[in-house]
């Protein structure tokens, strides 16, 4: 029988011991740097061709998450969770090669942004029909169910994603057949220019859990340790047999939509409320606060951060692009796959 | 070796690569406790279990989505549609997402779709379609349509072990009409090879799926008048076997396209570019289209007769061009 729903906050986070809460707050600093240098520098320097799509002031919701999968876990992340593709194993050097159009990313140039899957990591990327992944989320699962080793499949999705049919087929399915999914609602605010009241007609996108038989639970989406307590408790379920989970984080996309939209349909006063909620100060404060780190030892994640974007930059810089007769190649996975084959086992 | 039917041929072709290899599974409507709506996977879930033959809710885009995450996972999934029409509400996600995969990123999708297609059943608008140039057009994709029991066994075997994403069309008109000798071990017959159904000198006749029965037939009638045709069975529509349409019509030098699937965008017209374009020089005459009228498909038997291409269609065509 399906549990009762919850549409409470969670505000009661555990606190994760103290080296996760370092991971968190690295991860957090790098995944803003290294978005900050794409959207900031070298988008607007001509270097990055295509689309620019960042999660500024989201960041906490994939790290939060993404944190605390296993091997053998799959996550299918949303364009704005850069985060999880680095908690996944994707280096720096790889990610700004598949931003820049280089051969030797991911994606040799076939594909752009955070497009970026590799079964051997659990990551399947998004395509731009957002939504697309929560079907195959259900696959995901159904194999990691039948396998029975307690994995689980994460994916994320926005909430104007959330009006589309195939999130709705698929969290009757996960239902339906008690797979081990969580469905993570990022609920920035804004779909491009589309503001929440015109995209639904319920207060919190939480209640749609449900609607199908699963928990719907709400959560601050800028507190990383509540993100990661909330998603922790879905895990369990996930990983004991219960079945799905629905997820809905509440934050705020500080950014346009991409890199050249100005996003002028926002109020201006909801960038500054937003502001003070930023959730790598928060965490940084509490750190510090705690006494976990002190002011030195931040200053240093800071420094490194951006060292490491700064070789990042470099190396694709120094790769080549792909050549044009390579759009020939690997249109079918015939004798063999072209480059790589490496599904989770 | 045991006579069987089109469908009983895939369903054993099916029930073959569910033995061979655990990482086979099915799932679609219905196609547990009731054996699916035309009974291919009749038998199927008291025999493999419920974890291999999967009932799923009412929603093509999820069964097609699960099919390429399990496939993403591993297995190799083969995904009923109940019709072939129903594929519409999946679509996105065949050509978008299965499609693509390998080649954005590299990872397989060895995963296979099938289902009823086709007219002649009196089936309606959204019961009949030829849908298959649809994902003709999509790169990523197979497309395979078999008429024979035969081929549909060995074609759908085929499939099932391919790396790709494979749409597999039945044509439901064939289901029980057709019967023939079918071997009882392994065998595939490989994607993307034609076969020439029945050798001829004056016309090459090229076509596919049920239509490659209502050619023989009048492949047979235009004998008596001293017109003799070749049929070739494309058998895969994608990737299609250039070679061997070309071979045939150099060697007839006069070519007739036929199929079930309204003209415009069909594969006559693809076939016809090609062949103007690489064995102008071998054709006595123009190239000729048999094909449905740019209409849905009609529901009355009148209508539905009328839209569909038979015998009469093909000989007037074939006298025509033969005497050019």
């Amino acid at each position: 029988m399906a549990q009762a729903p919850s549409t409470k906050s969670h505000t009661k986070a555990p606190v994760p011991g103290a080296q996760t809460l370092e991971r968190m707050l690295y991860y957090l600093k790098l995944t803003r740097e290294a978005e900050a240098r794409i959207e900031q520098v070298l988008y607007r320097q001509g270097k990055i061709v295509g689309g620019v799509y960042v999660g500024r002031g989201q960041e906490a919701i994939g790290v939060g998450s993404a944190i605390q999968l296993f091997d053998g876990d799959v996550v299918l992340p949303s364009h704005r969770d850069f985060s999880s593709f680095l908690i996944r194993g994707f280096s720096l050097r790889e990610i700004f090669c598949n931003w820049m159009a280089r051969s030797n990313g991911p994606c040799h140039g076939r594909d752009n942004t955070l497009h970026i899957g590799d079964m051997s990591r659990g990551v399947i990327p998004i395509i731009s029909h957002l939504g697309d992944t929560c079907p195959v989320a259900c696959g995901v699962g159904m194999v990691l169910k039948w396998r029975k080793r307690g994995n689980v499949a994460l994916v994320h999705f926005g909430e104007g994603t959330s009006s589309r049919g195939d999130v709705h087929e698929a969290m009757n399915m996960a239902a339906v057949m008690k797979l081990p999914i969580i469905f993570i609602c990022n609920n920035n605010s804004y779909a491009y220019s589309t503001p929440t009241e015109k995209q639904y007609a319920v207060k919190d996108l939480a209640v749609r859990g449900a609607a199908y038989g699963m928990p719907g639970v709400k959560v601050d989406g800028n507190d990383v340790l509540a993100v990661y307590s909330t998603v922790e408790k879905a895990l369990r379920r996930a990983r004991s047999g219960d079945g799905p989970s629905f997820i809905e984080c509440k934050t705020f996309r500080m950014t346009g939509h991409s890199a050249h939209d100005a996003a002028e349909y926002v109020p201006r006063e909801l960038f500054a409320k937003w502001k003070k909620k930023d959730p790598i100060l928060r965490l940084e404060k509490l750190l510090l606060a705690k006494k976990v780190l002190n002011k030195k030892q931040v200053d240093d994640v800071d420094a490194d951060v951006k060292k490491q974007v700064d070789d990042a930059v470099a190396f694709a810089e120094a790769s080549p692009f792909p050549e044009g007769a390579d759009t020939l190649e690997g249109v079918y996975c015939d004798d063999g796959c072209w480059w790589k084959n490496t599904p989770v086992e | 070796m045991a006579q069987l039917t089109y469908l009983e041929a895939i369903r054993q072709g099916i029930w073959e690569e569910m033995e061979r290899d655990p990482s086979v599974f099915l799932l679609g409507e219905d196609i547990g406790v009731y054996g699916g709506a035309f009974k291919v996977t009749a038998g199927m879930l008291e025999q493999f279990g419920e974890d291999r033959v999967v009932d799923t809710p009412i929603s093509e885009s999820a069964i097609v989505g699960a099919a390429i995450g399990a496939a993403l996972m591993g297995m190799r999934p083969v995904a009923e549609m109940q019709f072939m029409d129903f594929i519409s509400c999946g679509f996105d996600q065949i050509v978008n997402m299965a499609a693509k995969i390998h080649y954005r990123w590299g990872a397989a999708v060895p995963m296979v779709i099938r289902g009823p297609a086709g007219a002649g059943v009196h089936g309606g608008p959204f019961h009949s379609q030829s849908n298959e140039m649809w994902f003709v057009h999509v790169p990523g994709l197979k497309v395979v349509a078999p008429s024979t029991a035969y081929d549909a066994k060995g074609l759908i075997k085929a499939s099932i072990r391919d790396n790709n994403p494979v749409i597999f069309y039945e044509h439901k008109y064939l289901y029980r009409r057709t019967k023939e000798d079918v071997p009882a071990q392994d065998f595939v017959v490989p994607l993307g090879k034609a076969a020439v159904r029945r050798e001829g000198s004056d016309i090459a006749l090229i076509t596919y799926g049920a239509m490659v029965w209502t050619a023989l037939e009048a492949a047979e009638s235009l004998a008596k008048e001293g017109i003799s045709l070749e049929v070739v069975d494309l058998r895969t529509l994608l990737p299609y076997d250039e070679q061997c349409v070309l071979s045939s019509v150099r060697k007839c030098s006069k070519v007739i396209l036929l199929h079930e699937d309204t003209r415009i965008g069909g594969l006559a017209g693809e076939l016809a570019a090609v062949i103007a374009e690489k064995a102008f020089e071998d054709l006595d005459g123009p190239i000729v289209r048999v094909t449905a009228p740019d209409t849905p498909v009609p529901f009355s038997p009148p209508l539905e007769e009328f839209f569909l291409p038979n015998v009469q269609k093909i000989a007037d065509a074939a006298r025509q061009l033969a005497a050019y």
